[in-house]
């Protein structure tokens, strides 16, 4: 933590280049670094948690919509896109390992990897959304389902062994909440994507080493939590009735 | 024998630049890591946004000087209003202290280079002017009229610009939790050798409990404004009670982040008034430990009183009993302090220097606007003053004449350090006299106007309140006088003031270690840890009005 008297700022050759100047020790760079990017996730966990509190508002005072519409969500789809994201976040895992051990193959095709799981949930997301939005099962007032979607609602319900229905029910304050959760869980997949190509980049220019992988394990540390909430996210809107 | 040890050479540089002139041109400034710089900027930022929200407090007093309105027409009062309460808010009172004064000192009093990330910092630097110019954006475009809480279903429907303002605070959000991020991690990560948690200045441990705070409740803030921005554009619904949803769920959200916020400005001024107390009494703060751990409390409980906002809103009996009584609980920590720092000056040799006369002013005006507090923290009697100009004179108390009046002191603490001039002391404390009683001949009738029945916001009200409205409004321009003088010496001192020496108050944390202005770096050395708040070696030098640092008689 102290600087040693001899150790002044005119002459910086006790420092490497990656040892930014105001910290005296890597060990002091690489603390700090963590910290930083653990109090960020709890930022991140309280940004959500509105959302999840819009959530059990929502659920305890309208729990028919709830029980009803998750029938009208793709649970296979749902259930690809867990698995996709829990071997991205193994990639990711296995990329910091890479990193702390050189191996600048291995980090460099982990981090492919992932990237491409996480392009590969967008695109699945996008599937699940256009067809929500073709048969009209929207958010708040712009909610018109088609007939195709009461259809299709029909036939869930009758898998399921339920009795069907004449009406597609009002189910307008869950697609919001689920717009809402999964639209934002999108964003942090593609703020994801930008932070992974970034550490990609710099993982083509050899920047890490043993001593300095920061940026590494600070993006797969943001990586799980994208993944983790997904995991809530999955049964929360899927799979629970 | 006394040794004077002169630190001056020390922390110069070879080349005898400081960190003010060691590069110049605007891109040097726009784009610099250096926390001193940063923490420059946001002082010129938040002192423009105090004169702007001051210009709109001038107008509506203006407007309230007669029962139906002396100037404009009532919609555009209500933007006024509007736009005084959310400058003010947005972009003085939170980043005010914590931006300008923390940026600046908190590297410094840990004898650190910088703070933990220089980057993220200048993004938060940058973040907030982003935001602050989303707030100019709205008042071009037609203004703002929901008030600076954005209460659905109001302002869902308002026709005025609450996208680009819950865009902007949402942007301001972003910076504000940058910064926290940034002082918690320089805290615990950058304390120098010998400095443990309670040998830490209290300036400090307030800044901190405000960072956590900052951290922890400004994400819901911003996933209220978010879902308020979704529902105004695609009609989710989530707040609107005609599509099922909840308008009470958003005053909770909104509550949820804006109580604490109100101890994310306070607390940075109480971190401000116990370094005053400590330099100008020449003593330790009476009960430093109890002091430290004040903040912290005030800051944890801070975060389980928002239902006390909504008596009226329509939550239950038992939740407003609960938030009753943990808003009464709050008073103790607060109580703490301030008995505190009264203990500090008893027997201490107190100078009365222009910061001094900041951090008595504060003392007073902290202790009305505090226990004013408690008549609307209890629920009976809120039921009564809700929403009345009583709520606005207790606010306006705190915010005003605790945070504004703690600022001024810090500015005029740290100005020396910060440019290396002394400004005139004389203009100073006349300023700090008009502030002082501009502000109290402006808040205090509007306790007795509010618990008379003056509802907040109306733009007309019953003639019998004439009187009232008038003495507040002339003392509306005393107060915008005294800040004039007050900003108008200060800058007045950069061209024409003396050179200050390097410890001018005596000091006694590290900050004063380092040459007048600092260089770049800070300290060619990392200062050695001394108990915390001893004055004992600091000797005052009437020839150069510095406070020599002498080492002690050895006691061999």
């Amino acid at each position: 933590m102290s600087a040693t008297a001899t150790n002044t700022h005119d002459e910086h050759h006790d420092h490497p280049e990656w040892l930014a100047h105001h910290f005296d020790t890597p060990e002091q760079q690489f603390e700090a670094g963590k910290f930083g990017i653990w109090l960020f996730l709890v930022t991140e966990v309280l940004f959500f948690s509105g959302l999840f509190c819009a959530y059990i508002y929502f659920r305890s005072h309208h729990p028919e919509m709830f029980k009803n519409a998750s029938f009208l969500l793709d649970t296979n789809m749902g259930a690809i896109n867990t698995a996709v994201l829990l071997l991205s976040s193994f990639t990711m895992a296995t990329a910091v390992r890479m990193a702390q051990t050189e191996n600048q193959k291995g980090l460099i095709l982990n981090l492919w990897i992932t990237l491409a799981c996480a392009f590969g949930f967008l695109v699945i997301k996008f599937f699940e959304y256009s067809h929500k939005l073709h048969v009209g099962l929207k958010w708040g007032d712009a909610w018109s389902p088609t007939p195709q979607a009461l259809s299709e609602f029909n036939e869930k319900l009758a898998a399921a062994g339920q009795p069907t229905v004449e009406v597609m029910p009002d189910l307008h304050n869950f697609f919001s909440v689920y717009y809402c959760m999964t639209g934002l869980h999108g964003i942090h997949v593609v703020l994801g994507i930008v932070a992974i190509g970034w550490v990609l980049a710099r993982a083509y220019r050899g920047h890490f080493n043993r001593y300095y992988f920061t940026a590494v394990d600070a993006t797969g540390l943001y990586w799980h939590l994208v993944d983790l909430i997904w995991i809530f996210l999955f049964p929360l809107m899927y799979l629970i009735r | 024998m006394e040794t004077t040890i002169d630190h001056t050479a020390d922390n110069a540089q070879s080349d005898g630049k400081n960190y003010l002139n060691q590069t110049s041109g605007i891109l040097s400034w726009i784009f610099t890591l250096d926390h001193k710089r940063i923490g420059v900027m946001y002082l010129v930022g938040v002192t423009l946004s105090l004169l702007l929200g001051g210009l709109f407090a001038l107008l509506v007093r203006l407007q309230l000087w007669s029962p139906d309105g002396l100037l404009v027409d009532n919609s555009t009062y209500n933007q006024f209003f509007t736009l005084h309460g959310a400058v003010m808010v947005f972009l003085f009172v939170i980043p005010g202290i914590p931006g300008a004064l923390g940026n600046f000192v908190l590297p410094l009093m840990l004898g650190a280079k910088d703070v933990a990330f220089p980057k993220i910092n200048l993004f938060s630097f940058w973040l907030w002017s982003f935001g602050a110019i989303f707030f100019i954006v709205t008042l071009a475009t037609g203004g703002l009229d929901t008030g600076w809480t954005f209460y659905t279903p109001y302002s869902v429907q308002s026709s005025t610009a609450v996208l680009s303002a819950t865009m902007g605070a949402f942007i301001l959000g972003f910076s504000s939790i940058f910064t926290g991020l940034n002082f918690i991690v320089t805290t615990h990560r950058m304390r120098p050798k010998g400095m443990g948690w309670f040998q830490m200045p209290l300036f400090i441990w307030g800044i901190y409990a405000t960072a956590i705070i900052q951290v922890l409740a400004t994400p819901v803030l911003g996933i209220t404004l978010l879902m308020l921005f979704v529902e105004k554009q695609t009609g989710l619904g989530i707040f609107d009670a005609a599509q099922g949803g909840d308008p009470v769920l958003f005053q909770h959200f909104f509550w949820f982040y804006s109580h604490p916020a109100v101890y994310i400005m306070i607390l940075p001024a109480m971190a401000v008034i116990s370094e005053l107390m400590a330099t100008f009494s020449r003593k330790i703060i009476f009960g430093y430990t109890l002091v430290a751990y004040s903040s912290i409390a005030i800051a944890l409980f801070g975060f389980l009183v928002w239902g006390h906002h909504m008596f009226t809103s329509g939550q239950s009996a038992w939740a407003g009993l609960v938030f009753s009584t943990l808003t009464f609980s709050i008073s103790i920590p607060s109580a703490i302090k301030v008995f505190n720092w009264l203990s500090t000056m008893y027997k201490g040799s107190v100078r009365l220097d222009t910061p001094m006369w900041y951090a008595l002013a504060f003392l007073f005006m902290f202790t009305i606007g505090g226990l004013t507090g408690m008549f609307l923290g209890s629920m009976g009697a809120d039921v009564h003053l809700h929403d009345t100009y009583f709520v606005v004179s207790h606010f306006h108390y705190v915010m005003v004449g605790s945070i504004m009046f703690a600022f001024f002191g810090g500015v005029h603490y740290w100005w020396p350090k910060m440019f290396g001039v002394m400004y005139n002391k004389f203009s100073a404390k006349l300023a700090c006299a008009l502030i002082f009683i501009g502000f109290n001949t402006t808040f205090f009738p509007q306790f007795m106007l509010g618990s008379r029945g003056m509802p907040r916001r109306y733009a007309s009200y019953l003639p019998e309140f004439t009187e009232l409205h008038q003495v507040s409004t002339v003392g509306a321009f005393i107060l915008g006088l005294g800040v004039a003088v007050a900003v108008i010496g200060l800058i007045w001192s950069l061209f024409a003031g003396k050179k200050a020496p390097q410890n001018p108050w005596g000091g006694s944390t590290m900050e004063w270690e380092t040459a007048t202005p600092p260089i770049t770096f800070n300290f060619n050395e990392t200062p050695v840890t001394k108990p915390i708040y001893d004055h004992s070696g600091l000797v005052y030098n009437e020839a150069t009005g510095n406070w020599d640092r002498v080492e002690a008689p050895s006691e061999a």
